[in-house]
């Protein structure tokens, strides 16, 4: 894949992000113009750059750079569960080892429908970093699925008025969905009941999340080893 | 109808709503936590940033129109979860956990009866009391508040139905803040139609299964409820071409069978077809137009 602002997206010794956050994901926001080229002048450190060269970025000025930020997280929620479903945790019972077959065909469903919708404007392939997650471990690997769908989630209800093609928002609407059912059993197997509790779903509105696509990547991040930049947002 | 009552009505019931509509201070507090603390980032940029260009406009009738169509909705699901719960005698709802999903969806239901109708205002159709229902679709289900089994059956009707309606008035919301709300209530419901598919699975012991997403049918229909009084609910959920793109076998990918692909994405449905069947469970002289 091509970085097409590599020089704007350098990660800096700005005390807006901190050492912690630049060894976990090396994830960085560039939301507004002014403070890439301020840090960018803040200059970088080399041994920090190591991924800022392999970056892909998501420029949310028209509908590809929504597209691209589903592509991105229905990347990161395929290789989620297609190792999941490749090697489950011996504590899934057949039930769960074959849900988990189903919902990582439907993520990676999504994840090649956004491929070919968007065609040549695809990112490129992400690089994750799942070893934050036991793999061998039920409760590892639920908590992280309920993670990733609850996002997932907020991130198509918070990006949808975003588009501006009723085509693709009608996809998005028919991804976010399947995600929320998705969210539901995952979080109905870590406690049975709690499919659309507070504080994912607000007990006085009824209203699920909806999150800012700069909140989404943060939490995301660190599953992430590729950089992610973000502009026009 | 002003856009920004929908706003103020939230603020109601969450005071801290303008505070969740800054997302970057949200952002930072968040950046190494991604649980509880992201639940404090509830709402988007994007409602934030309109909301200011849309204080005192008027809405436009179409959306008027889609609130009101969504508010029918909700009072149908609302009055049927609700007679459930309190009409005599009370649904058989084993007590537990069947008793509490019940209970919470009802509540949720309720919340967004509210809420649209407190985002209508003046421009709120009449609500629906439960004496213009009519859940047992004149006698197709006799017994859907005595038998939990057809209650479920039933409920989970609505619930998909509900996931359809919402997808089905996207056309036009695209752009509008109102569209996010929308959104927010349409993940809720497809919450609510897992879980309660869920339900029906555990009730009967798991001979039957009812996957948490809509699948193919036992006969490759595209009804996978096992009700097929019910096949309006599911006309079309068994769509494999999204966008132009084919969904089935995509990219080499022969894991995605064809009813993978049906469950990957879930359909709309259009506000005609939605009505033909809300109308099934209202009063005559009472239905929906």
């Amino acid at each position: 894949m091509e970085n097409l602002n590599e020089q704007d997206v350098v990660l800096s010794e700005s005390g807006i992000l901190d050492a912690k956050l630049q060894r976990r994901s090396f994830l960085q926001y560039a939301g507004a113009g002014a403070a890439v080229v301020a840090l960018t002048a803040a200059g970088c450190r080399k041994d920090r750059v190591n991924n800022s060269m392999t970056g892909v970025t998501l420029d949310f000025k028209d509908d590809f750079g929504v597209l691209n930020y589903a592509y991105a997280l229905e990347q990161l929620e395929a290789a989620f569960y297609v190792q999941v479903a490749s090697a489950p945790p011996s504590g899934f019972s057949a039930a769960e080892k074959a849900y988990f077959q189903d919902i990582q065909y439907h993520e990676v469903a999504h994840r090649e429908f956004f491929k070919n919708a968007l065609g040549t404007a695809a990112i490129g392939s992400l690089s994750v970093d799942f070893s934050s997650i036991n793999f061998t471990d039920r409760t590892s690997v639920l908590a992280a699925a309920m993670a990733f769908e609850d996002l997932g989630v907020g991130a198509y209800n918070g990006a949808g008025v975003r588009l501006k093609s009723t085509t693709y928002l009608l996809a998005a609407g028919k991804i976010v969905s399947v995600e929320a059912r998705h969210a539901a059993y995952i979080r109905d197997l870590i406690s049975n009941g709690t499919f659309a509790t507070a504080p994912q779903v607000s007990s006085s509105t009824g209203l699920d999340m909806a999150l800012a696509p700069d909140v989404v990547l943060a939490a995301a991040g660190k599953y992430i080893k590729t950089k992610i930049n973000v502009i026009n947002l | 109808m002003n856009i920004v009552n929908i706003l103020e009505e939230i603020e109601k019931v969450d005071g801290e709503i303008y505070e969740r509509l800054n997302p970057r201070r949200a952002a930072m507090k968040d950046f190494f936590n991604m649980g509880k603390k992201v639940a404090l980032a509830a709402m988007p940029l994007a409602l934030g940033s309109v909301f200011q260009k849309a204080y005192g406009q008027s809405t436009p009738q179409a959306v008027t129109d889609v609130l009101n169509f969504a508010l029918a909705l909700e009072y149908l699901e609302y009055n049927f979860y609700n007679h459930a719960l309190a009409g005599t005698p009370a649904t058989p709802i084993p007590a537990g956990a069947p008793l509490a999903a019940i209970t919470l969806i009802r509540d949720h239901e309720l919340a967004h009866v509210n809420l649209l109708k407190g985002a209508l205002g003046a421009a709120a159709r009449p609500a629906i009391p439960y004496s213009d229902t009519d859940y047992t679709a004149g006698g197709t289900f006799p017994t859907v508040f005595t038998d939990y089994g057809t209650f479920l059956a039933v409920a989970q009707g609505f619930e998909d139905t509900g996931v359809r309606a919402y997808k089905g008035q996207a056309g036009v919301l695209v752009g509008n803040p109102v569209l996010t709300t929308a959104l927010q209530i349409h993940s809720v419901e497809a919450r609510h139609a897992a879980h309660i598919r869920a339900m029906r699975t555990t009730l009967s012991g798991g001979t039957t299964v009812y996957k948490p997403w809509v699948s193919l049918g036992s006969a490759g229909q595209a009804n996978d409820s096992g009700v097929p009084q019910v096949d309006a609910v599911y006309a079309g959920e068994d769509t494999t071409v999204q966008a132009g793109v084919n969904i089935v076998g995509i990219n080499g990918n022969t894991g995605v069978t064809k009813a993978a692909a049906v469950e990957c994405f879930d359909e709309p449905l259009d506000r005609a077809s939605v009505i033909t069947i809300a109308n099934l469970f209202l009063q005559p002289g009472k239905k929906l137009s």
